[in-house]
């Protein structure tokens, strides 16, 4: 691969970095803090890139130093490792592949919850619109109590997710989480009793209105418990724009 | 990086001379085809995709790293490249202690001011050693830097929130870890394992164009060997069912082995990977230890990025020493702190 090509391939992979990061496609992959630094990065390859492409354009006569160094290593399929870089310029600019669904939700089995060590009570509004994180918490370590009203009734609570199947073949709700990227992503998944959507295939996302049912399961593949949500009404929606939590 | 044959005479005398010129038009033409090709045959590609649901998740892990790692890389890459052209190399000799033996412990701690993943410490210590820096202390750098900066030591923090201990115990292991290998390096290490790929020289040049050189070198040939090792573990992510991990962890000389080796494949970024670890609920405190020491040492896109900077002989002998150090250190040190 000649410097050209290379100018050519750090072009493409900058190109590809800035347009995932300047529209709403990095959150797909990563985690929303890391856009300026995807941005920055991206206009830097682009700069190098120019600069490479301008400085051999150029055909300065400093080319002499780029050969002539030979240390006999490595025979000559070295350079081609940076062939490579194609991938994931084909993989941003022409796949475009979708966020984490059911698929990955099925084999990573649910996450292990961290237990919080107070549950402030749900934001105003009836339903309540909380993360399937924070209502998966509140179900299984603090038994739904503080998603009860003044008078110690359930209070409505809404939450969405995309649909993926559960451990006794039914649906469940399901939202991926992620730490730092898509590599790391885990399943919270959330049962539904009551009027559980009906008829949906598998990804569609869903939101959800419901309340706090003490009912729980295991999930076979990780072994730790799934919450369940009482279901009394439900709609189909489109996914939201950013898809994990 | 080694460019094309018309542009080195020394080779070129060796090749019929007929092809000469097509080659060096052959980079680009072959690239623009690809592209063409790819372009038009767009649809069908990601057809053929989104209908096997493995192949789709596996392209999105696939990307998900590459997005990851690329400001890590970049700016990695960048920090060598102003290391290798704007540091003069008296510097290096001022800053870190004359003595290699004492060079390694100085070096190991001041991973604490990379605030990266080990995807942009590779290059840094390929930079330090063309630098003149002793590869003892380098390699010692380019083993702590990941495991011990604030980010990572905060983000262990937040996922072991009842066990603050797994900070300390990281932090520790990691830092004696990296010491003994530097250590190591000095007792057994011979400088010729270690073969930095060539370079265009940078003397010559203006200072920025020696910064843009080091900077597509580098960006090329790392970002290459990082883009085999995401899809190495894309590969792992997507095919290893979690139910395979629940078998093994109720062994506990098992699960510390399965951990390491799980460590090495995932390949997960050193600011991610406690949340992971912390999610591998099944296992003991000690063998995620081992998981969060041994993961920004030795993985499967290091190993990859550090054949590609430091050569092969060096990779295949430093990573399992590493691996085995690793492991071994942290057990003891989880066996200290936990029990």
């Amino acid at each position: 691969m000649n410097r050209q090509a290379q100018g050519v391939v750090l072009l493409l992979l900058g190109g590809a970095v800035l347009k995932a990061s300047l529209t709403d496609m990095y959150l797909r992959y990563v985690k929303e803090s890391l856009q300026p630094f995807l941005i920055a990065a991206g206009a830097l390859l682009v700069v190098a890139a120019l600069m490479t492409i301008y400085h051999d354009l150029r055909k300065s006569d400093h080319e002499e130093h780029d050969h002539g160094h030979d240390h006999g290593h490595e025979k000559h399929h070295e350079p081609r490792v940076g062939w490579m870089l194609i991938a994931p310029v084909l993989g941003l600019l022409l796949v475009a592949p979708p966020a984490l669904g059911a698929f990955a939700a099925g084999q990573s089995g649910s996450a292990k919850l961290q237990e919080a060590d107070l549950y402030p009570p749900l934001p105003e509004g009836d339903p309540a619109k909380i993360s399937v994180l924070d209502y998966a918490t509140r179900a299984i370590f603090d038994k739904g109590v503080s998603m009860k009203d003044g008078a110690g009734k359930d209070r409505k609570v809404q939450i969405s997710g995309f649909i993926s199947q559960g451990p006794d073949g039914k649906q469940v709700l399901t939202r991926m989480m992620l730490s730092c990227c898509a590599a790391d992503a885990r399943a919270i998944k959330v049962g539904m009793t009551g009027r559980p959507p009906e008829g949906l295939s598998e990804n569609q996302w869903v939101e959800v209105v419901g309340i706090y049912t003490a009912t729980t399961a295991k999930d076979p593949v990780s072994n730790n418990d799934i919450p369940f949500i009482d279901v009394l009404e439900w709609k189909p929606i489109e996914p939201p724009r950013n898809q994990y939590e | 990086m080694r460019v094309t044959v018309t542009e080195r005479p020394d080779v070129a005398a060796d090749t019929p001379p007929g092809p000469k010129k097509e080659r060096r038009i052959g980079s680009v033409e072959v690239l623009a085809l690809l592209l063409i090709a790819l372009v038009v045959f767009r649809g069908p590609i990601a057809q053929k995709i989104v209908e096997f649901p493995l192949l789709q998740t596996w392209t999105t892990v696939f990307v998900s790293i590459m997005v990851q790692a690329m400001p890590f890389l970049v700016f990695g890459v960048a920090l060598s490249a102003v290391i290798a052209v704007y540091v003069p190399r008296s510097f290096w000799s001022k800053a870190l202690p004359k003595h290699p033996a004492l060079a390694v412990p100085v070096a190991s701690c001041a991973g604490v001011v990379l605030p990266g993943c080990e995807c942009g410490s590779v290059p840094i210590a390929g930079s330090l050693i063309r630098r003149g820096v002793t590869p003892a202390a380098a390699l010692a750098f380019l083993l702590a830097a990941p495991a011990i900066n604030p980010i990572v030591l905060t983000a262990t923090a937040v996922a072991f929130p009842r066990n603050p201990e797994m900070v300390v115990g990281r932090g520790l292991a990691s830092l004696v870890v990296a010491m003994i290998m530097g250590w190591l390096w000095l007792r057994l290490g011979k400088t010729e394992w270690i073969k930095l790929p060539h370079r265009p020289e940078l003397d010559g040049l203006s200072k920025t164009r020696a910064f843009f050189g080091a900077l597509r070198h580098d960006v090329v040939h790392a970002g290459g060997f990082l883009v085999l090792g995401a899809m190495a573990a894309a590969t792992i992510n997507v095919i290893v069912p979690a139910q395979w991990l629940q078998a093994i962890a109720d062994n506990p000389w098992l699960s510390v082995i399965a951990l390491a080796i799980l460590a090495v494949l995932l390949s997960i970024c050193s600011e991610a990977d406690a949340f992971v670890a912390a999610s591998l609920s099944q296992f003991s405190l000690t063998s995620r230890l081992v998981f969060l020491v041994v993961g920004p040492m030795v993985d499967l896109k290091l190993i990859s990025m550090q054949a590609g900077v430091f050569g092969r002989r060096f990779a295949f002998r430093f990573a399992p020493t590493t691996l085995v150090v690793a492991t071994g250190i942290a057990t003891l040190t989880g066996w200290l702190v936990f029990s």
